[in-house]
């Protein structure tokens, strides 16, 4: 048993679910008792989907626990199949069902008999992964499915083309990123073949094959397909995450040394030519405004400025190489909360940091920060609470997030567009430069002057105790307005002293 | 007289679960921590659904059960020993309550017979309320922990010649209890205690000759609590929601204590009066509760009296006995305002309602967040109905926060309502 109070990674089926709906027209249904399938409104208010979310829950109750629960999954499968005609069901089982331990596989092969739907139970479970661990596996359990049921015979494109594995809902600027990666790539002359999962149709899976190679933006989810697709299909795969300057260029000299490898498939023997390292060069140079921002005075301010990076393995680690490697600043401690994969974390950032961080227990995080005391933060949700305990600037750089890291505006981490946000989001961050050394100099900003916003005219009316009591009651930010009102009513009646019955009365005369 | 009508559905709906009872409570009972023994999956749905709360050093905290906890590798009574010492010497609480969960029932772990042993090597009173997702849904979480905190207030010695003591249940943020207590003061009945009080070493006094009356709709437990283990007897009553809620609630307890009412009639009128802005706002549209709170049928017996149609009353769970008096007002206020009786659908099936949402095209749906957004974009303007169980919503005073809370969409999208995009689905899903 352990005492919690904040996770970094959810549960298992949040993962499973994430992949499910991403896929269009897949539909999850969750083996859960009542009030489990809270990730709908996650979607349905983080995302702001418009949609309907694919997930129900076949729920698990008293009479389930008493008789199993055969009938009635069964029966929600079948019954979703012909309510929606999902092209595939997927039976995902929660903690509940876990300690259940009744033979979903067996329910699956039940329906199947009489559904159109194909039916796969997520081979998941809640005591030994987490969110991110189940989605990558459920990730390459649905596109095996599909590639394993018959002899794919598949022909690789004309020109060269990728797929990009592991875009997802409610992942953390994923959307944005995913435009950005497209851009990149038709940029370079490669074709995307498919995006997995999202906006995906598994009827389209069998084309994955079609593809020269992969791409895996982000290391936690997509990589166990990539390499079953290796494998397989002999299909190469890039997994760095171009995320940053270095990064991107490096990425793209993966890509290129591939589709040179790979231009076998082409029938005249040479894909378009294509010179990579000119593109490189111009983009870092001109396009993105990110090298020019490092080298100008502004930024001098940031030199050697101490910060703490954390959040998952890709985003903390690419984080941190760009702070150091392309801004100069000086990051104290690198972490991350993806503990399955320390060791990749700890290779990526060694050199790079005075410390390494690897921990699911925030207060350790907070209490790094505490110790460390950095300028700016780059960070969780969490990170950025505790920076403001401490005053001290976050970024947000990955999950967890809140609905504000859902932007609606075109707000990429990836690509050379990534990196002017991420410019802007690091400029933001520390106190700006030049105010820095006026605050310095000058030794700070004004005394602050109390300005009371507070125009009630206390000497015509006398509080009763009680009602000063009652009005101390109401939360700081509405208190003075309440004050305002009440006055104001007493007034229109012609009453001195103010008692709790008369705020009341003055509350049902206003609106509030 | 046409009654009401019960159906049954699938129970494949969508609700809190009922853990979420912790952000209230230990909001309302402050010198209180709640600990939440269960898995990963209630901690994310507690530290997503409280959102911003849980930055606040909470009092609550989960005892997150591992594989060594399932398999009873673990001795769970060592285990909770340790983690309820760290509470104390971290949080020095006055009580502890533990909730049990859908884990806990499942793996039979035994919180009844562990507390007392605990509480006894502690010293701190633990309580145990199994608000699972088995057996409950979200709202109906207060009920479990209420039900147990009612056998520990202390027992009430009868004294000569004064009233009888009143003690309301149900926990209400204090100014709102503060205003329903002064309602009963107004009419000469001194309420004796809340259950819950602010704290915990306040509970009030109960026993034979107590009269309590709950504030809820959702609170059968506790009230079944306090009849049978606690002898007191019950006012059934409507609930004080909304004017005509308070006077029939108010009415209810006067009537018990054998006093005539003074000004009800004024006092209820007076509010409908400061009421009217809104009303001609609603007056004739027509309602849709799917049902995820247990609040459904005491705000629909209130709409129906504000000149809404209701369709559909959707709810988790349906207690006519408890419940008896305000469905009975709810057929009252139908036939004076002569309008049909609605449908009552309890475990409702959130697809099939969705169907007949279509085919009705109410003005106004009330549900959970998880249909709000896809419902919008439908053009189907929606009321998220959690809000209805955060916000201040009894008593006379809060009649007007209810009516904000549900013109609040109709404005919005009066507003909107000439721009020609309120629609915004792509396909025909």
């Amino acid at each position: 048993m352990k005492l919690a109070y904040w996770m970094y990674a959810g549960p298992a089926h949040i993962g499973t679910l994430r992949v499910a709906s991403s896929f269009k027209n897949v539909h999850a249904i969750m083996h859960a008792p009542l009030g489990d399938d809270y990730f709908n409104v996650m979607r349905s208010m983080l995302e702001r989907e418009r949609d309907f979310t694919p997930v129900t829950a076949s729920i698990v109750d008293r009479h389930v626990l008493a008789r199993g629960s055969q009938e009635k999954v069964v029966e929600n499968m079948t019954r979703k199949d012909q309510q929606e005609k999902p092209d595939l069901i997927v039976l995902t089982p929660t903690c509940t069902s876990s300690i259940l331990q009744e033979d979903l596989q067996n329910f699956v092969e039940r329906a199947t008999v009489h559904t159109n739907s194909d039916i796969l139970l997520a081979d998941v479970n809640h005591y030994r992964v987490n969110e991110f661990q189940a989605a990558d596996r459920t990730l390459e359990q649905i596109i095996a499915f599909y590639l394993d049921k018959e002899n794919i015979s598949y022909q690789k494109t004309e020109q060269p083309s990728v797929n990009i594995l592991g875009i997802f809902t409610l992942g953390f600027h994923h959307q944005h990123d995913c435009r950005e990666l497209h851009r990149l790539l038709k940029d370079l002359g490669i074709q995307i073949n498919q995006i997995i999962p999202e906006g995906c149709l598994v009827t389209n899976l069998k084309k994955i094959p079609q593809a020269w190679f992969n791409i895996v933006p982000y290391r936690e989810i997509g990589l166990m397909a990539a390499q079953y697709l290796e494998k397989k299909f002999q299909m190469p795969y890039v997994a760095t995450t171009p995320m940053g300057l270095v990064e991107t260029a490096d990425w793209i000299r993966q890509i290129c040394l591939l589709v040179r490898t790979q231009s076998v498939f082409v029938k005249d023997g040479h894909p378009k030519k294509m010179d990579f390292e000119k593109y490189i060069d111009q983009q870092t140079r001109f396009v993105s405004q990110a090298a020019w921002f490092s080298r100008s005075i502004d930024a001098q301010n940031l030199t050697g400025k101490k910060t703490l990076v954390f959040g998952d393995a890709t985003h903390a680690a690419a984080m941190t190489k760009i702070l150091v490697r392309e801004m100069g600043i000086n990051v104290c401690c690198a972490g991350t909360y993806c503990q399955h994969d320390a060791d990749w974390f700890r290779e990526q950032v060694q050199g790079f940091c005075d410390q390494v961080l690897i921990t699911e227990d925030h207060t350790q995080v907070g209490n790094m920060i505490s110790q460390i005391e950095p300028a700016a933060i780059f960070g969780t949700q969490m990170e950025r609470h505790v920076g403001k305990r401490l005053d001290i600037p976050c970024g947000v750089i990955s999950a967890p997030i809140h609905i504000q890291n859902f932007p609606l505006s075109y707000r990429p981490f990836l690509g050379y567009e990534g990196t002017n946000q991420i410019a802007d989001l690091v400029y933001n961050s520390f106190t700006l430069g030049m105010e820095d050394h006026l605050l310095e100099i000058f030794g700070g900003h004004d005394v602050k002057t109390v300005i009371t916003k507070n125009l009630s005219t206390d000497h015509h009316f006398t509080w009763q105790p009680s009602a000063i009591n009652e009005l101390q009651k109401i939360p700081g930010f509405v208190r003075n307005r309440i004050k305002r009102n009440t006055e104001k009513f007493a007034r229109s009646k012609n009453i001195q002293e103010i008692t709790v019955d008369i705020m009341y009365e003055a509350k049902e005369a206003f609106s509030g | 007289m046409s009654h009401l009508k019960f159906e049954c559905e699938t129970g494949n709906y969508h609700t809190f679960c009922p853990i979420s009872c912790v952000a209230w409570l230990y909001q309302k009972i402050s010198d209180s921590f709640f600990l939440v023994i269960g898995t990963k999956t209630c901690g994310y749905f507690l530290q997503n659904a409280l959102g911003v709360m849980i930055f606040a050093e909470p009092r609550y905290a989960m005892a997150e059960l591992e594989e060594g906890d399932i398999s009873a590798q673990l001795h769970d009574f060592d285990e909770l020993k340790r983690l309820c010492y760290q509470i104390q010497q971290d949080r020095n609480p006055s009580v502890l309550v533990w909730i049990g969960t859908c884990t806990t029932e499942i793996i039979k772990m035994d919180l009844e017979g562990m507390a007392p042993k605990i509480e006894e090597l502690t010293g701190l009173p633990i309580l145990v309320a199994r608000a699972n997702g088995l057996d409950y849904a979200f709202t109906q979480g207060e009920d479990t922990v209420l039900a147990a905190m009612a056998h520990r207030c202390p027992e009430y010695l009868p004294t000569k010649n004064a009233q009888a003591p009143l003690v309301l249940f149900g926990s209400l943020p204090n100014t709102v209890s503060q205003q329903l207590t002064r309602e009963l003061e107004n009419q000469g009945i001194s309420v004796s205690g809340w259950l819950p009080e602010t704290r915990y070493e306040e509970l009030p006094a109960l026993g034979s000759g107590v009269y309590v009356c709950g504030v809820h709709p959702f609170l059968s437990r506790t009230a079944t609590t306090l009849m049978r283990r606690r002898k007191c007897q019950l006012i059934g009553a409507p609930f004080p929601i909304g004017p005509d809620g308070t006077k029939a609630w108010i009415e209810k307890i006067c009537q018990v204590f054998d006093i005539q009412p003074k000004n009800l009639q004024q006092r209820e009128m007076k509010i409908w009066e400061n009421l009217k802005d809104y009303l001609s706002l609603v007056k004739s549209r027509s309602v849709f509760f799917m049902g995820d709170n247990l609040l459904e049928i005491s705000l629909a017996r209130f709409l129906i009296r504000c000149g809404m149609i209701v369709y559909e009353i959707g709810i988790p769970y349906m207690d006519k006995r408890f419940q008896a008096s305000e469905l009975h007002l709810l057929e009252k206020t139908c036939k004076e305002m002569n309008v049909s009786l609605p449908q009552i659908v309890e475990k409702p099936d959130n697809y099939n309602q969705i169907q007949r949402i279509r085919a009705l095209q109410p003005d106004l749906v009330i549900t959970g967040l998880a249909h709000s957004n896809p419902l919008e974009a439908r053009g189907i303007t929606t009321k998220w109905s959690v809000e209805f169980t955060f916000a201040q919503i009894h008593g006379f005073t809060n009649a007007r926060d209810i009516l904000e809370l549900v013109t609040r969409p109709l404005r919005r999208n009066h507003h909107l309502k000439n721009l020609g995009w309120s629609q915004l689905v792509s396909s025909h899903h």
